[in-house]
């Protein structure tokens, strides 16, 4: 690629051709503010915020929508640079209520980091929000969207379209009404919104944010008739460390455990058995399809089969491809089987009555809060899970409760409902669900482990929009026989505007796979709307490479091997697909509308 | 199917199933059925395979794709500065008389919905209004309730010469 010379700050720099000016300036280490722009993102240059000068013209340019040309001088820096940014962020600022220290993103604001930065007076512009009618939308159990935070940067615009090819935000109205609004201004949950919490992960502001359950979940803790059980999914033991000052791709999973023990939780157990439970369950489910549909020759059988474990795509689904509600399967997300469990057979073991159970769970993700205020989700008698956190609050609790995270010493979770599986682990990354289950299946089906060197399916994995994976089924077992020479057919797809893409295939009856994994969020659940920010390209291939570290560091890497799902199977759930596991573990969905 | 998903298909049809086609098509559905439903939204977001926020933002930008049922007659009075310097401020009072409604409301016989608009470029003959896409110019409290009346007598007329329609 060509090189284009131009001098920044008087300092002469080479950048490929195509760079912006503000990745010239990056790659000089010349920070340049911005807040509508995002790696992830789409240029939108409509914040003005990093606005530089280029000597000799009159106009300021915005930086992150102007090409760097050769023999450019540009200025980041001169009076007339900073005078214009000021500008800027004092108008943003008169239309934003700036109630900073009650504000949730108080520290962590990006406009909040600016107006300190820049040092915008107290008085500089008429505060024009007790003017504006703005409307707060506290309603849905995820999302927060209070408009009289946003600066209207549509970053959140962008994620929705871009990364999940949803939309359910877009600009509406004009001039000094312009908003970002959902289908008629309805209330978040009502609308397409999967709660990914991609947008909440991306908003420079308060305006968009996850809601948050700390104080409910300290006040259980200070509650001694109590018993607090808290749940972590896999991809939080690889980010929780980047919200606590720790490098991204580190793996915490012994720290956090020594933390959530401080914080007072009494048992501290893992999402990834119920994983690795998933997986039976699931595993079974798509054998089970399978006989029906090439022996049974049943014509109701759904196939391909998608997976269920994301609720933001459980939600986009229902809104907009309900006539395939019937091919994804029943079996319930990791997350809601072990809320069925824990006040089921883990209250039992331990003798606890399941009223004085609380049933806290850690995410990656903003749509399992939504997940768990599901009606349909009450299978144990009660709430099976009764409060979300995400690695966010999780650190921000850490935070409060004083502990000195990188000091702790690593420990081990409680035992039952404990121990898991390298399966399990890569729940959290995209293509791990397909990898646990075939790791699971093909062994069930042929006695035999798949036939990729070190069980390290490496089709499924990685960044690629939409992957595909298929594996020839040969000398299976006796009772598996109708599947000898099948050829399994998977397809892996992560962000939802990538599951749009293979959906619309199988609506048009052009995709003939038997097994589709589907994750909300790009990069699966490790690139989470939960998760620390800033997430990006950079940050989600980071938490990749921390996942299968782990994965390959575990003892036991196949989920029906995990000794804790032999014994619940033995003691309390007889068999898979057993009408126990009907009871607890599968559940139902509801079709939606489109907007 | 309904009347909306028939008309929808239709306008989809004859335009293309493209972005580029989402404004004619809306056009479409108010020349048929004056504003636009959110079931009519819903549908052409269907059709041209986006989502409907994005053909609610739409609408909403443009001041004439109503998203709300209107009146049979709109009168649309100018609120920029030449007209409120001429007197917009009285002929909307007066058109509130008249009507018996207010600013952005519309009557209970669904004849007339009262509203104000950016410039119709009438400066020079402010204040002005439109009323659906007839403009009237240079208005006086007067002139108002002389338009009204006729409005008004022009549908008794039709009422009583059902043939004329």
């Amino acid at each position: 690629m060509s090189k284009i010379n131009l001098v920044i700050d008087h300092i002469q720099v080479s950048v490929e051709s195509g760079s912006t000016i503000l990745e010239a300036a990056k790659k000089m280490n010349i920070k340049i503010p911005t807040l509508c722009h995002h790696e992830d993102l789409c240029v939108a240059g409509n914040c003005r915020v990093c606005m530089v000068e280029q000597v000799g013209s009159d106009r300021l340019l915005p930086s992150c929508a102007t090409p760097a040309a050769e023999g450019m001088e540009i200025l980041t820096n001169s009076l007339k640079v900073r005078n214009a940014r000021k500008s800027v962020i004092e108008l943003l600022v008169s239309e934003h209520r700036a109630e900073c220290t009650r504000c949730y993103k108080n520290g962590t604001c990006e406009l909040q980091h600016l107006s300190s930065e820049y040092l915008i007076g107290e008085d500089s512009l008429i505060d024009l929000v007790p003017l504006k009618e703005f409307t707060i939308d506290y309603f849905s159990p995820s999302i927060i969207k209070d408009d009289s935070k946003c600066i209207r940067c549509q970053r959140c615009v962008r994620s929705c379209d871009q990364l999940q090819n949803i939309g359910a935000l877009s600009v509406a109205y004009k001039g000094q009404k312009m908003k970002i609004a959902s289908f008629f201004e309805k209330p978040m949950y009502e609308v397409v919104c999967t709660n990914c919490g991609q947008c909440v992960n991306r908003c420079p502001t308060g305006a968009l944010i996850e809601r948050n359950y700390i104080d409910e979940v300290w006040s259980a803790i200070n509650d001694p008739q109590k018993h607090l059980v808290v749940q972590t999914a896999p991809a939080v033991r690889i980010a929780l460390g980047e919200a606590l000052g720790m490098e991204p791709g580190k793996i915490v999973t012994g720290k956090m455990v020594a933390a959530l023990r401080r914080l007072g939780f009494d048992s501290v157990l893992d999402t990834d058995f119920s994983a690795d439970l998933t997986i039976i369950e699931e595993g079974n489910e798509l054998l089970q399809r399978l006989k029906g549909a090439l022996v049974d020759k049943d014509p109701n059988v759904k196939l391909p089969m998608t997976t269920s474990c994301s609720p933001g795509w459980i939600k986009y689904i229902e809104h907009m491809y309900p006539q395939l509600l019937g091919n994804v399967s029943t079996a319930k997300s990791p997350q809601q089987m072990f809320g069925a469990l824990a006040k089921t057979y883990y209250a039992n073991k331990i003798n606890v009555e399941p009223e004085n159970m609380v049933s806290v769970s850690v995410m990656p993700c903003t749509a399992k809060k939504y997940e768990a205020n599901r009606p349909e989700m009450h299978s144990s008698g009660y709430k099976d899970v009764d409060l979300v956190l995400t690695t966010r609050e999780l650190a921000r609790m850490i935070q409060q409760a004083g502990i000195d995270f990188l000091a702790l010493e690593n420990e081990e979770y409680d035992s039952i409902m404990g121990m898991s599986t390298g399966a399990a682990v890569i729940f959290g990354a995209t293509g791990g669900v397909m990898e646990a289950a075939l790791r699971t299946a093909y062994e069930v089906v042929t006695g035999r482990d798949v036939p990729f060197d070190g069980l390290n399916i490496l089709p499924v994995r990685g960044m690629e929009e939409v992957k595909e994976a298929s594996i020839k089924i040969e000398n299976p077992l006796p009772a598996w026989a109708f599947l000898d020479g099948v050829e399994l057919k998977t397809c892996v797809a992560h962000g939802l505007a990538n599951a749009k893409k293979v959906m619309d295939r199988v609506v048009k009856g052009e995709a003939n796979y038997h097994f589709i994994e589907i994750m909300a969020c790009p990069g699966g659940c490790l690139g989470g709307g939960g998760q620390p920010i800033p997430t990006n390209k950079e940050i989600r291939e980071k938490r990749t490479r921390a996942i299968y570290e782990e994965d390959a560091g575990k003892p036991i890497r196949k989920s029906h091997e995990n000794p804790e799902v032999i014994k619940i199977y033995d003691e309390f759930l007889v068999k898979p697909l057993g009408h126990k596991s009907h009871e607890l573990l599968h559940t139902s969905y509801t079709e939606r509308n489109r907007y | 199917m309904s009347e909306i998903t028939n008309l929808v298909k239709s306008l989809a049809e004859k335009h293309g199933r493209y972005q580029e086609s989402l404004l004619p098509i809306l056009q479409g559905v108010i020349e048929q059925q004056k504003f636009l439903s959110e079931e009519a939204m819903v549908e052409i977001a269907r059709e041209l395979d986006i989502s409907a926020a994005r053909v609610f933002g739409t609408a909403s930008f443009y001041s004439f794709l109503n998203t709300r049922p209107l009146g049979q007659y709109v009168i649309r009075v100018c609120r920029t500065i030449t007209c409120m310097m001429h007197g917009k401020n009285q002929i909307i009072q007066e058109l509130e008389k008249c009507l018996k409604i207010k600013l952005g409301e519309t009557t209970l016989d669904g004849k007339f919905t009262l509203l104000e608009t950016n410039c119709l470029g009438q400066c020079h003959k402010g204040p002005a209004m439109l009323v659906n896409d007839e403009p009237y110019t240079q208005l006086t409290p007067e002139k108002v309730r002389d338009i009204i009346q006729s409005l008004k007598m022009n549908e008794a007329s039709k009422l009583s010469n059902p043939d004329l329609n």
